[in-house]
């Protein structure tokens, strides 16, 4: 445990010593709060005392701004040869993928505490439904945990940050909008697997505030999965 | 801390990098691992310090199995590899402390560790810039400094003195052979000075498969063979001298290498010395031997002979 978060530190550290975190904290606040506050469907046009507006938004600059933090994970550690001197320590590799899983989630949380102004905001205007908020913000958390595993996954199969952020999205388009369209698309079994396997209408669920244990599984099943398939990738090594 | 090798083997593909290699290494020994480019030097080391797995054969760390400890051996192994990886990003200082956290080092030592190797590593004025601002020897200090923050019984190191200047090359070696007396040592090098310099033990492979293992004068007592000599005589007549030379029952072959100024080389007969016989015959003869070098084979000579095929 100490080893993972010892790792971790040093991940947000260098997020924080570099340009690297303030370009996306950024541009995920600037792009989330315009969208949420100043152009096409916002939160005023709805006119409720809400946060689904900004929840459905952020699930989307989610999905790009989390590759954007976990291509270099795995894949520039590899580039530079620093993943030799990490191993070579008393670290395994199951250490190494969650201290780095921990460290992007860490990041994304930092990037979603920013965003507590909004809900500041709207429970000055109206009535804000606490639970409600609450749960949107765990949606978002859980969205985040399975588009980081995924992000680590693409990291490292791969020595190229580039090639590991467009796997990273590639990957999460399915689940983000490509399984939704084959929902609708199939019927039957067909159709009842791609809505299982949509993760929209999971986020939804959680963010309309119904915590149900089916969408929890969906989500941590994702994030185990990826993980796991990251520590098998980085376990082969491929001497370069 | 000993470690024993035995029957390594490693293959890439087609390839085998490693093959069947045994040998060992005892506490207070400094090894030096020497072979061409691509000889699977690299690959042992990697193996060694856990980053690739063993694919036959066994490392044992202590007497224990390196499969069996899941891991755990690599605390007590300090490694330096091979281009001396670095975050170029993190200052000196936060990387000693990132190294020592992962290594195991207690929160209390961190801090005196790490001014204790800033000291021995000479990198003071430097311990606050990050390690990408840095000259590739200061790097290279920073490599040794995180390779022994944690006061490994066991040292692993790929090529220690490359980037460094002369003074330093030197106050390293010695660093090393002072280490050497409580630890154990594998250094890989390419600079054979180096080796006599620092190392009791010669193992030299080739094309995955040990070719030599002995120390430097073993080394060369099995490549040299006969006993050469290089000598000057003066007030004589070259060819006279090359003549009685020749004569000498213990005397092999002679060259006459430079006329004007009677330089000779003297091969022996094997397992014999000419040296005595020679002074006999200038007493003799009232000439006067100006110069009298045994010629002993460089390693860099039985490096080649091993290594060329």
């Amino acid at each position: 445990m100490h080893t993972i978060f010892t790792i971790a530190k040093r991940e947000l550290a260098t997020f924080f010593d570099s340009l690297i975190a303030y370009i996306i904290l950024g541009l995920f606040l600037g792009f989330s709060g315009f969208f949420t506050w100043l152009y096409g469907n916002d939160i005023f046009l709805v006119g409720q005392a809400n946060l689904r507006v900004f929840f459905n938004i952020a699930s989307w600059s989610l999905f790009f701004f989390i590759p954007a933090i976990t291509m270099k994970m795995l894949a520039e550690e590899r580039k530079t040869g620093t993943l030799e001197l990490l191993l070579t320590k008393s670290v395994s590799d199951r250490q190494l993928i969650l201290g780095k899983f921990l460290g992007s989630i860490l990041l994304v949380c930092i990037a979603l505490l920013a965003t507590l102004p909004y809900v500041l905001t709207v429970a000055n205007i109206g009535n804000l439904d606490n639970g409600g908020t609450l749960c949107g913000y765990l949606g978002l958390l859980l969205l985040s945990l399975a588009y980081t595993a995924i992000g680590i996954f693409a990291s490292s199969i791969t020595t190229n940050q580039i090639v590991a952020f467009m796997t990273a999205l590639f990957i999460g388009l399915f689940f983000q909008i490509i399984f939704g369209v084959l929902a609708q698309n199939f019927t039957g079994n067909m159709g009842r697997i791609f809505d299982a396997l949509d993760l929209q209408s999971h986020f939804e669920s959680i963010s309309r505030g119904v915590i149900d244990s089916k969408d929890l599984v969906y989500f941590l099943s994702i994030t185990v999965l990826g993980l796991y398939l990251g520590e098998w990738f980085l376990s082969k090594r491929h001497i370069s | 801390m000993d470690i024993q090798i035995e029957k390594l083997t490693k293959t890439y593909g087609p390839q085998t990098a490693v093959n069947n290699i045994s040998f060992d290494v005892k506490t207070g020994e400094v090894l030096g691992f020497l072979g061409p480019n691509g000889a699977g030097k690299s690959t042992t080391m990697k193996m060694l310090t856990g980053y690739i797995g063993i694919e036959k054969g066994d490392i044992r760390i202590g007497g224990k199995s390196v499969r069996d400890t899941d891991g755990a051996f690599k605390q007590h192994i300090g490694y330096l590899p091979e281009n001396n990886p670095l975050y170029l990003d993190m200052p000196v200082m936060d990387y000693l402390e990132f190294c020592a956290s992962l290594q195991g080092v207690e929160k209390a030592k961190i801090g005196s560790r790490i001014r204790e190797m800033i000291g021995i590593c000479g990198l003071n004025r430097e311990k606050h810039k990050k390690i990408g601002e840095l000259s590739k020897g200061y790097r290279q200090r920073v490599g040794l400094a995180q390779a022994m923050i944690h006061d490994p019984e066991i040292l692993v190191l790929d090529e220690p003195t490359t980037g460094l200047d002369p003074n330093q090359i030197i106050e390293i070696r010695k660093l090393i052979r002072d280490l050497g007396k409580e630890k154990t040592v594998i250094l890989s090098t390419h600079i054979l000075p180096e080796v006599e310099a620092t190392c009791d033990r010669i193992l030299i492979i080739n094309r995955g498969s040990i070719v030599a293992n002995g120390t430097p004068e073993t080394l060369r007592k099995q490549a040299q063979g006969n006993e050469v000599l290089k000598l000057r005589i003066e007030d004589g007549d070259a060819q006279t001298i090359l003549k009685a030379l020749n004569a000498l029952d213990t005397v092999r072959e002679v060259d006459l290498i430079q006329q004007d100024t009677n330089l000779f080389e003297v091969q022996s007969m094997a397992n014999t010395s000419s040296k005595r016989n020679i002074f006999q015959l200038c007493v003799e003869h009232k000439w006067v031997l100006t110069e009298l070098t045994p010629l002993e084979t460089k390693l860099e000579d039985i490096f080649r002979n091993l290594t060329v095929n």
